[in-house]
């Protein structure tokens, strides 16, 4: 009709990419729920999930439909404005950097100049969640969940900015197509292996994945910033944070493992996607592997080897790039 | 004046308990807390005061046996040893050799049962998920090897008076030679997932350092003691039983650290199965229970024995007047000393240390309430 005619193509483009998106959304929830469930279960010689459908595939489904019947409880003396509006906000940033995101040739969103540059701000923003989810929840363990979760955000994503500049120096440009572009030769990550290790580690450290997920540390805090939500309000906190991991691993590979780079595929320009979500998920692999082997840190000697460790190996791995580039 | 002033207004309270994932049972600790750091954490006990010790003193002699067991339920043998063997000692009553090689058996086993549980206990308070799986997989061998004999998982009543309650046979034998086996081999699986984890050492190395003075000034015991470099056990410094038959060593650590418990229980593993497998080998036939009066007079005056249980010295003290009821028992349990020091030591340190020290104590708060 007259209405859909004058509609921008650019925009419906969007609508649909967000649609699509958000949906992929889930099912990477879903998925990656039931991986780590079955991956958890075989490091400590269990089966993981049996019962629910063969080999427990439909686990995640019926968990997803019991916590959405869930009374939404909001206790006692919270400042109700806040307490609900926790979940949306750490749920609502991680979506946007999917945007920009080349999971093939043709399949980008956006491709914004400064790509890199607007996903690192989205992970800025996502700390903000679980400080107002801790201070909202009138609760000394989720506030204790809270600061924990800020001091180390704050802390980790200096070595991030700093190993993607690395990469930046040496494609000259923040564009995420153009720096999977320059790498059909070689791949970063034999280019700038220091920065690959120090993103990897920041960027679990930035999802707050173990070992250094203090903020929801369940031996010392009874589940930190997050206590006091239950059905959908977890739910939500719980796929931000699947999708958090899932942008860390898309940005390495992007930058790093040659994003959509691989052996040659008929349609390569759309299938170059399957490339993508291997890499993607070996490094989730990678991520949930390393949950399940090591203990906690303790706060301050995460603090301490972000401050003393990752910034200054970053830094020096970033001048030799500059002089190497230069010359 | 003012800074002070300031730091007043940032200290609060925090309660660690009673019911929370890391305090290995019912056990309230009030901090007083300044951002991260603990001031002053004060341990409040009382939570699961079930009165064994007035049950001991109300009925019967041979009623308190299930007792022994619930106090403290993860290592329940050694509680059923001291108590038989207090009651043996005050009635004078000569216990067949087969018997106290099975007893030191199934306590033994009972003391690696322990030493598992508390391992992956602790591992699963520093944030680590999987040792505590495999911890639970091999006590699962032992679990069941003591429950073909004594007809219980965990609080096992299988002691008598004057012996044990059923023979051991060969099926029993062979699956512990099997364990022993087993268990030797999967010591690499343990040192390459804990010991030699990085992350684990940082968390206890250095951490909870107690003296030597301090640990006696406590009157803590077993491997808490053995830690701060002290050699003191039970077993050797007092034998009971026929434990000065065997051969095995008392490992000790240096300065007292998270990290030097936790290598002392380590050892302490492999020693409990170098007593089983010579205790398996010499085992001597012959009754397993000597004939003892059904109804046991205990005669007026008082007594007291002690054993190494897994956490430490445990004594029971027995008051008799004459009849088959004490007067008064007294149980003494390691976990209460070993908690004690908490106060001092805790002083200045942080949230997560305090977490480590307390599971490297091994505590279990229901002996400690009894």
């Amino acid at each position: 009709m007259d209405t859909i005619s004058i509609l921008p193509p650019e925009l419906i483009r969007m609508v649909i990419a967000v649609v699509i998106i958000i949906s992929f959304l889930f099912l990477n929830a879903i998925m990656m729920g039931y991986a780590e469930r079955k991956i958890a279960g075989h490091v400590q010689r269990r089966p993981g999930p049996m019962e629910v459908g063969s080999h427990g595939i439909l686990q995640m489904v019926v968990d997803g439909v019991k916590l959405v019947g869930k009374e939404l409880l909001i206790p006692f003396n919270v400042d109700r404005t806040l307490f609900r509006v926790a979940p949306l906000l750490s749920f609502t940033p991680v979506i946007l950097p999917l945007l920009v995101i080349p999971f093939s040739e043709k399949l980008q969103a956006r491709d914004l100049n400064l790509g890199l540059l607007f996903i690192v701000t989205m992970g800025s923003v996502n700390v903000m969640a679980l400080l107002v989810g801790g201070w909202g929840s009138n609760n000394k363990y989720s506030m204790f969940g809270a600061m924990r979760a800020v001091a180390q955000a704050i802390a980790y994503e200096i070595p991030i900015l700093l190993s993607l500049l690395a990469v930046v120096l040496m494609c000259n440009t923040f564009s995420l197509k153009e720096i999977v572009g320059a790498q059909q030769n070689i791949w970063f990550v034999f280019l700038q292996p220091v920065a690959f290790i120090i993103y990897v580690v920041a960027g679990l450290a930035e999802t707050n994945r173990a070992p250094f997920d203090l903020p929801e540390a369940e031996s010392e805090l009874t589940a930190g910033f997050h206590t006091e939500y239950s059905g959908m309000g977890f739910s939500l906190f719980f796929i931000g944070e699947y999708t958090n991991m899932f942008i860390v691993a898309s940005v390495a590979t992007v930058l790093f493992l040659g994003g959509w780079h691989g052996p040659h595929l008929p349609y390569g320009e759309y299938l170059g996607v399957v490339w993508f979500f291997l890499k993607v998920y070996f490094l989730l692999f990678l991520m949930i592997m390393v949950r399940w082997t090591y203990p906690r840190v303790r706060f301050d000697q995460l603090l301490n080897f972000a401050w003393k460790y990752l910034v200054p190996f970053s830094l020096v791995n970033l001048l030799i790039t500059a002089v190497v580039v230069k010359l | 004046m003012l800074e002070s002033e300031y730091q007043e207004h940032n200290r609060f309270f925090l309660n660690m308990g009673p019911q929370h994932p890391s305090t290995h049972g019912v056990l309230l600790i009030v901090l007083e807390m300044e951002g991260e750091y603990v001031l002053d954490p004060q341990p409040v006990l009382g939570f699961i005061h079930r009165m064994h010790e007035k049950m001991g003193e109300s009925r019967p002699c041979q009623s308190f046996m299930p007792n022994t067991a619930r106090m403290d339920y993860v290592c329940a043998l050694p509680y059923n040893h001291g108590y038989v063997s207090l009651i043996e000692r005050k009635a004078e009553i000569e216990v067949p050799k087969r018997a106290e090689y099975i007893r030191v058996i199934t306590s033994e086993l009972n003391r690696i049962a322990s030493h598992l549980l508390w391992l992956g206990a602790y591992l699963l308070d520093l944030g680590a998920f999987t040792p505590i799986l495999y911890g639970f997989d091999d006590r699962e061998h032992i679990l069941d090897i003591l429950e073909s004999i004594t007809g219980s998982r965990l609080t096992y009543c299988y002691y008598r008076f004057g012996g044990v309650y059923q023979d051991i046979d060969d099926t029993f034998i062979a699956a512990t030679r099997a364990f022993v086996k087993r268990l030797r081999k999967r010591y690499s699986i343990y040192e390459k997932l804990v010991t030699k984890n990085i992350i684990f050492i940082k968390r206890t190395e250095n951490i909870g350092i107690v003296s030597p003075d301090m640990a006696l000034r406590y009157g803590m015991t077993g491997p808490n003691l053995r830690g701060s470099g002290i050699a003191y056990d039970v077993r050797k410094n007092e034998p009971y039983s026929v434990y000065p038959e065997f051969d095995f060593e008392i490992p000790v650590g240096e300065q007292g650290d998270c990290l030097d418990r936790y290598m002392v229980r380590v050892k302490e593993i492999e020693q409990s199965l170098r007593i089983i497998e010579q205790a398996l080998d010499r085992l001597p036939d012959g009754p397993i229970r000597a004939k003892v009066p059904k109804n046991i007079k205990l005669t007026p005056g008082d007594c007291n024995f002690a054993v190494e249980a897994a956490r430490g010295e445990l004594s029971y003290y027995l008051v008799g007047d004459g009849t088959s009821t004490p007067y008064r028992l007294k149980v003494r349990v390691p976990s209460y000393s070993n908690l004690s020091c908490l106060p001092e030591l805790g002083r200045g340190i942080l949230l997560p240390d305090l977490v480590s020290i307390l599971g490297s104590f091994d505590l279990v708060i229901p002996e400690i309430d009894r």
